[in-house]
């Protein structure tokens, strides 16, 4: 039986500590890979790819789970969905504020990259200098959330959080 | 169990897993590792659509979501023949890719207004990336038909070694009939108009021309596949046939 003295704001607070394996300065509350919690008679962890095929998945399962039975909760059932799908704007403003520091440009607040559509790419602010004129240089990245750029007047290379 | 639906499931989810296995052929091995690393992200995505298909069909049928993915015979496969062909060079590749991409793009769109929910939440999330491996393939299609007399020549030959598996990506039978019917399936009929459309667009700025109409192969539907597919099984199967039920 899962000792419920925990309240939902707990587990949030608990699940803050668990960090994205790729992006570890990201917890996966600011991620939004962490959809909800339903607290019954065990506890229900409700989590969504940022990728169909994010290799992470597993790996933050896991992380969730021994985090949580550290603080003695063993009656866990992490439970993936889809639907409503996730998109970039699921990550918080403290998560965004985040990703700036670690030098990977956040994604932009829209839903879908119109760029896609117009061909014409988006203005991406170099996370060193500031400079909005920086260059893509590949579509994808060191991970499926990622694609690659360079800052024309420092000269960096950087992530960019892909939107989607 | 409704059978039809069984049917659709595999052929879409086997339209991905054999696609992600032959991408996944040039991890170590792409042109540039720019390149190398966008084959394998697209791979990645594909797998990711695969594995939601495979535990759905597994769903289904009372089994497992490797043991529908892996335990299958060649003719249990219900793949297009396209997704199976060799890569060949980079040009083939990425063409094999486009005319893929340039189909699962409009089919997913379609599928998001699935009956069937696990279907419209995956066609939800796969458009998106979708959207980004055609862009991905359209600008390389582009590049090479436009760039050097060695680039456009290459791509001219891959487009003369895989037209003829195009036709088969809008093959219809009584599954999709049934499932149409019911407000699961997209209809095929429907995406063939954009999909001429998206490649007419393309071919005319990698200055290639859309061959004539001629011989269109097909049979992967109903399991019947070229010999390339068996070689790619015996690797792709290798692990849970040597250590069964093994997991990571």
């Amino acid at each position: 039986m899962v000792s419920m003295n925990f309240s939902k704001e707990d587990i949030f607070n608990l699940l803050e500590e668990v960090k994205d394996p790729e992006i570890p300065v990201l917890s996966v509350v600011d991620l939004g890979v962490v959809r909800d919690v339903n607290i019954g008679e065990k506890l229900e962890v409700i989590i969504t790819p940022t990728y169909t095929g994010c290799p992470a998945m597993k790996v933050i399962e896991d992380d969730i789970r021994s985090k949580l039975l550290e603080n003695n909760i063993e009656n866990v059932e992490v439970k993936t969905v889809l639907s409503p799908p996730w998109t970039t704007d699921w990550i918080s403003e403290n998560g965004l504020k985040k990703l700036k520091e670690f030098g990977i440009a956040p994604p932009a607040k829209t839903t879908v990259d119109k760029s896609s559509l117009t061909g014409i790419q988006k203005e991406v602010e170099c996370p060193y200098c500031h400079s909005k004129n920086t260059e893509m240089k590949s579509q994808f990245g060191s991970t499926a959330c990622k694609a690659l750029y360079q800052c024309n007047d420092c000269k960096e290379p950087f992530d960019h959080f892909k939107c989607i | 169990m409704n059978k039809e639906l069984y049917e659709y499931v595999l052929r879409m989810g086997d339209d991905s897993l054999i696609l992600g296995q032959r991408l996944g052929e040039w991890c170590g091995h792409g042109p540039i590792l720019e390149e190398d690393i966008a084959l394998t992200n697209v791979a990645l995505d594909i797998l990711g659509q695969a594995r939601i298909l495979m535990d759905y069909a597994g769903k289904l049928t009372n089994k497992k979501e490797d043991e529908v993915a892996f335990l299958r015979e060649e003719w249990d496969y219900k793949n297009v023949l396209l997704v199976e062909q060799p890569n060949g060079d980079f040009a083939k590749t990425i063409l094999r890719q486009f005319f893929f991409d340039a189909f699962r793009l409009p089919f997913f769109k379609e599928l998001q207004n699935s009956k069937d929910e696990t279907l419209s939440g995956l066609a939800l999330k796969a458009v998106k990336e979708t959207t980004y491996h055609l862009q991905h393939s359209s600008n390389w299609v582009i590049r090479l038909g436009d760039g050097t007399d060695e680039s456009h020549q290459r791509l001219k030959t891959a487009l003369e070694e895989l037209w003829m598996f195009t036709g088969e990506l809008f093959y219809a039978d009584e599954v999709d009939t049934k499932l149409v019917n019911e407000g699961i399936a997209v209809d095929l009929n429907k995406i063939k108009p954009i999909w001429d459309a998206k490649v007419s667009e393309v071919f005319a700025q990698a200055k290639l021309q859309i061959p004539e109409e001629s011989w269109m192969q097909k049979g992967g539907r109903k399991g019947k596949h070229t010999e390339h597919l068996g070689f790619l099984l015996s690797e792709m199967q290798y692990m849970q046939r040597a250590y069964p039920g093994c997991e990571w």
